[in-house]
């Protein structure tokens, strides 16, 4: 009686196994149908998307006209207008008013100096989180400074400050009017949500053809990048406004604009304050990527680090984001934990003429004193030799040994998976995806999973799709095996919670070039350098998941176990686990979006899959291919993240947990 | 004696004692009649659907809620008016359809004579930074702004020179009690503390009605009592017209001149407090009052009879007085005791009548 019930549970599971068995039978004995083999795609249904995307893009930026002038002249001045204000910040942080070039560069004006910014710096930190953040601070822009970083960290702290302006301002508006009325608030969300899964090149693809080459190309990428996440929070905060305080304002005869700036909006700031965090997080990561289209900085030498291979310079450079990344979240972190924790009138913020003074200052006096202006060259230190010697020396002794790792993984585990993968029949993976979501949730899905599969196929990138698909998922197979049991073990030792916490933060706040270096350095170009880079990139909310679903399953409920008699492995297994199984889902969830999202950045170091194809079309100017081929990445994350979620919801429901 | 004899007794007598004169000839400045807010219809569906003859049953059919069902009341210059309900019984929302922070979906109302169910947005703006003030369960302090710019705030808005809000912001510093805590943060302060503030910001423009949310249910019992004292000190000085919304009886029978009752979104009775325990509409009133003690809402004027002209010995007691209030007196009595206000003998207590009230003797 209970087996029969048992299987009936499964039924709809073993129905569907039957039939995948069934559909690969027929597939694998070549048989045909309407004269086309099952196993690839038919030619016929392949269709030029790239082709008509591209066509309409270049029809929209060079033939399409607005009164006389065509998009493109609009967006090309365009682009000279912005560029405008991002050189003048870059002269002021950065390079000073120069005149000439090469022998004949001649300096009218110093940019502010390095001495009046890093004070200025270390006082706020200290205003804002005291001796720690002070210490951080200082050590941090010391290191800049000494490497002869400096300059480069300004340029592209420039370009986060312009970005942070523009998208903070822009999304604060699209916020607030999504606030207002409930219909912007729908059109607003359903565009953010796609932006968001859209991969970070893909934005560089379409503002190259209509900005060109150049800061304000990657300005507008990168505007366009750190858009969602201001749009969300704004909403969210102002949403989250108690109710109360809004009737007040009303109560207290506000008018509607009054509410918003006076009332709304401050009481607000401590959730913005977070949003902006975000954006200055996502900013960074984005004009270090944007170097590639001319933003220059940090961002520029680690690129080029990387082509010449030039492993010490990439790292010294890559170490100077790292730094840069660390202040600016640690400092904006700082500023929303003040706005939450409420204002104290003791604390006041240091006079904004005490931080002019001390930048002026330094300034002034750098005219006589030049090592101000510029540390001198002679006197920098570099670690570049360092690195080179330590990576020749692992190179030296481990060679072997790592050899070893990456041939044998490559020729028995990875390559065999790739080649099942990609001559895996369409029919039958889409049927498999299609029965899937079937099970988990229901019609409606599986005609939105299929439908997004077969925009693959019919796209012509089937085969880049099944090789993101492959690298993608050795990435989360890696970042799982060592991301659970290392969750599993902070989880069960609370000392630890707190310093895993700072690093798993530090780690998300690294952007995503970063990840590269060290793999390229052991491993060279390919697939298990890659795989590496990503694997390192999406282990974070691996871990985080795994110590936040262990650590919410409720006290009582272990407690009832261990009174049971469970021994410490059963109430892991019986009680643990299954409670916090939904939780687990999600973070797996995370864990391909992150991996998905840092396949384009690990085609530089030579991968073949959808990011190559995104990167290539990136070099060679091909909008549509760039557009197409990052469509079919978000499709893949798309696909993933709507079967994750339903089968979390499809186990929280059956625990009767809520999210 | 039973209680309606007690009331019949006080009306008999034909002696209505001078407060209660004065407030008859006080006039009307908040009137209500046949409010009704039903969340989830406008008014438009509200009439098609007949809604002023559907049963909640009904209105859960049609995916409504009727928080305030029928909503008729006058409240007078002057008066403390308090609104009290179990939780979810529609207080605010009733408070929030006078203040119009939502729009009723039937009725009327109008202050000071002047339709406001159907104000322009100008006019509304016009009330509220005249006429209305507003007191908060949470307090709904502006978490940015020290307590000083919080209470000058409805001025700041209004475009009122800085030299005067701050002036006027002083002045009620003084008047919560918050001196030195001028400059402080509403995180810096304590839950009573945050209230007085509270209180100060919704006087600053000198409205004529103040209206108060549950103000003090999230505060503890004695910070609790030492604001209640607060509120009727203000009153008794600044004489505005007060409507107060409590969930708790005591506070209720304690501050208020009329209660009305609300259940389940039906104002069930409107009375003064003893009305409310000597002769409770229905059950739900009666077990809603049942445990207040008699002698604690009953006045020396409500069962007192006619001053007689002799000299009676021993203290006297004033009109005013509650009967608990008195009690040791009484007992000490020998005999009747003289009723005093203003120095001149108004009426008598009977002793026995009132160690009647004492004992809690009721039906
Ligand atoms: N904005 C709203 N939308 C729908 N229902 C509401 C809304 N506000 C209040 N209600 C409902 O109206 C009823 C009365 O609520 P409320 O006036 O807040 O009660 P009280 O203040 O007496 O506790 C409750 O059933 C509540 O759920
Ligand atoms: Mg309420």
């Amino acid at each position: 009686m209970i087996k029969a019930m048992r299987f009936a549970m499964h039924t709809p599971w073993l129905v569907f196994v039957l039939l995948v068995l069934v559909l690969f039978a027929i597939s694998s004995n070549s048989v045909s149908l309407f004269g086309t083999n099952l196993r690839s795609i038919p030619e016929f249904m392949i269709l030029p998307l790239s082709d008509w995307a591209g066509n309409a893009l270049n029809w929209f930026a060079r033939e399409a006209s607005i009164g006389s002038l065509t998009v493109q002249t609009i967006t090309r001045n365009f682009a000279e207008l912005v560029n405008w204000p991002i050189t003048a910040l870059n002269m002021l942080l950065a390079d000073g008013i120069v005149t000439g070039a090469g022998f004949n560069k001649h300096q009218l004006m110093p940019p502010l100096s390095w001495l009046g910014l890093s004070s200025a710096l270390v006082l706020y930190s200290y205003f804002l989180g005291g001796r720690r953040l002070a210490w951080l601070s200082a050590i941090g822009t010391a290191y800049l400074v000494f490497f002869g970083l400096w300059q480069h960290a300004m340029t592209t702290l420039a370009s986060v400050i312009m970005c942070v302006i523009v998208a903070a301002g822009l999304g604060l508006f699209i916020g607030i009017a999504s606030y207002r009325a409930e219909k912007v608030e729908i059109a607003s969300r359903v565009v953010m949500n796609v932006m968001q899964t859209v991969p970070i090149f893909s934005y560089l693809v379409p503002t190259l053809l209509l900005f060109g080459y150049g800061p304000s190309a990657a300005l507008l990428a990168t505007v366009l990048y750190a858009l969602p996440p201001m749009v969300h929070a704004t909403v969210l905060a102002l949403k989250s406004v108690p109710t109360e305080i809004r009737e007040y304002g009303e109560i207290a005869g506000s008018t509607k604009r009054q509410l918003l700036w006076k009332v709304e909006l401050p009481a607000a700031l401590p959730m913005l304050t977070v949003g902006l965090n975000q954006v200055v997080m996502m900013s960074l990561n984005m004009v270090i990527i944007a170097s590639m289209i001319g933003a220059g900085g940090l961002g520029y030498d680690v690129l080029r680090a990387l082509r010449r291979l030039d492993i010490g310079g990439g790292l010294e450079a890559g170490m100077g984001i790292v730094v840069l990344a660390v202040i600016l979240d640690r400092i904006t972190q700082a500023a929303a934990r003040r706005q939450s924790a409420g204002l104290n009138h003791e604390v006041r913020s240091p006079r904004p003429w005490l931080y002019l003074l001390i930048i002026f200052g330094a300034t002034g006096a750098s005219f006589l004193l030049p090592a101000l202006q510029f540390w001198p060259e002679k006197m920098m230190l570099s670690t570049a030799p360092f690195w080179n010697e330590s990576i020749s020396f692992i190179n030296q002794h481990f060679f072997d040994q790592m050899e070893a790792l990456r041939n044998f993984s490559l020729l028995h585990i990875m390559n065999p998976f790739r080649d099942f993968l990609v001559e895996l029949p369409f029919v039958l993976v889409l049927l498999t995806l299609g029965g899937i979501a079937y099970v988990l949730s229901g019609i409606r899905l599986a005609a939105i999973v299929m439908g997004m599969t077969a925009f693959i196929a019919v796209s012509g990138f089937w085969e880049a799709a099944m090789i993101s698909v492959y690298l993608t998922a050795c990435s989360v197979v890696i970042a799982v095996l060592i991301g659970f049991p290392f969750g599993v073990y902070i989880a069960s030792s609370p000392r630890l919670l707190k310093p895993a916490s700072l690093l798993l933060d530090t780690l998300q706040t690294l952007p995503t070039f970063i990840y590269l270096l060290p793999a390229v350095m052991l491993f060279r170009n390919g697939d298990f350098s890659a795989l590496i880079a990503i694997a390192c990139y999406a282990i974070a909310p691996a871990i985080r998941y795994t110590i936040h679903g262990l650590r919410s399953v409720p006290e009582s409920r272990i407690e009832a176990a261990i009174m049971a008699g469970c021994t410490p492995t059963q109430v892991f297994r019986h009680v643990k686990i299954p409670s916090a199984y939904p939780t687990l889902l999600l973070g797996l969830n995370q864990t391909i979006m992150m991996a998905l999202s840092m396949l384009v950045i690990a085609a530089l170091v030579g991968t073949r899959d959808l990011g190559q194809e995104v990167y290539i079309a990136l070099t060679r100017a091909e909008t549509g291919n760039g557009i197409i081929a990052g469509l079919g990445i978000a499709a893949i994350a798309l696909i993933s993240d709507s079967l994750l979620k339903a089968w979390a919801a499809k186990k929280q429901h059956q625990l009767g947990v809520k999210p | 004696m039973t209680n309606a004899s007690v009331l019949e007794m006080n009306l008999a007598g034909g002696h209505l004692s001078a407060p209660a004169a004065t407030q008859e000839a006080r006039e009307t400045i908040l009137s209500v009649s046949g409010l009704w807010k039903v969340f989830g219809a406008s008014e438009k569906e509200f009439n098609q659907a007949n809604g002023t003859q559907l049963s909640d049953e009904e209105f859960a059919a049609h995916g409504w809620t009727a928080a305030v069902k029928d909503a008729t009341f006058d409240v007078k210059q002057g008066e403390i008016f308090v609104i009290m309900g179990l939780s979810g019984s529609g207080k605010s929302t009733l408070i929030r359809s006078l203040t119009r922070l939502n729009t009723p979906t039937a009725g009327l109302l109008e202050i000071d004579g002047q339709d406001i169910t159907h104000a322009t947005p100008d006019k509304l703006l016009e009330l509220r930074r005249k006429s209305l003030g507003m007191v908060f369960q949470n307090f709904a302090l502006l978490p940015n702004r020290t307590v000083e710019s919080n209470i000058s705030f409805p001025l700041e808005i209004q475009g009122i020179s800085k030299e005067d809000y701050s002036a006027r912001a002083q002045e009620l510093v003084d008047l919560v009690g918050l001196r030195g805590r001028e400059d402080h943060y509403p995180a810096e302060l304590s839950g009573g503390q945050q209230q007085r503030v509270g209180i100060a910001r919704s006087l600053a423009t000198n409205p004529k009605i103040w209206v108060l949310d549950e103000p003090f249910s999230a505060l503890d019992p004695l910070i609790r009592n030492d604001l209640q004292d607060e509120v009727l000190r203000l009153q008794a000085t600044l004489h505005k017209t007060v409507i107060f919304i409590t969930h708790d009886l005591d506070e209720a029978m304690k501050i208020a001149d009329r209660i009305a009752i609300m259940e389940n979104g039906r104002i069930v009775q409107i009375g003064r407090p003893e009305e409310l325990i000597s002769a409770p509409a229905d059950d739900y009133v009666k077990r809603f009052v049942s445990k207040v003690p008699l002698a604690k809402v009953t006045r020396v004027k409500h069962i007192m009879s006619s001053a007689s002209t002799q000299d009676l010995p021993g203290p006297s007691v004033s009109a005013n007085d509650t009967i608990a209030e008195i009690g040791p007196l009484i007992i000490d009595a020998g005999t009747d005791i003289p009723v005093t206000e203003d120095g001149k003998i108004v009426g008598v207590l009977a002793k026995e009548r009132a160690i009647r009230v004492l004992a809690g003797a009721r039906d």
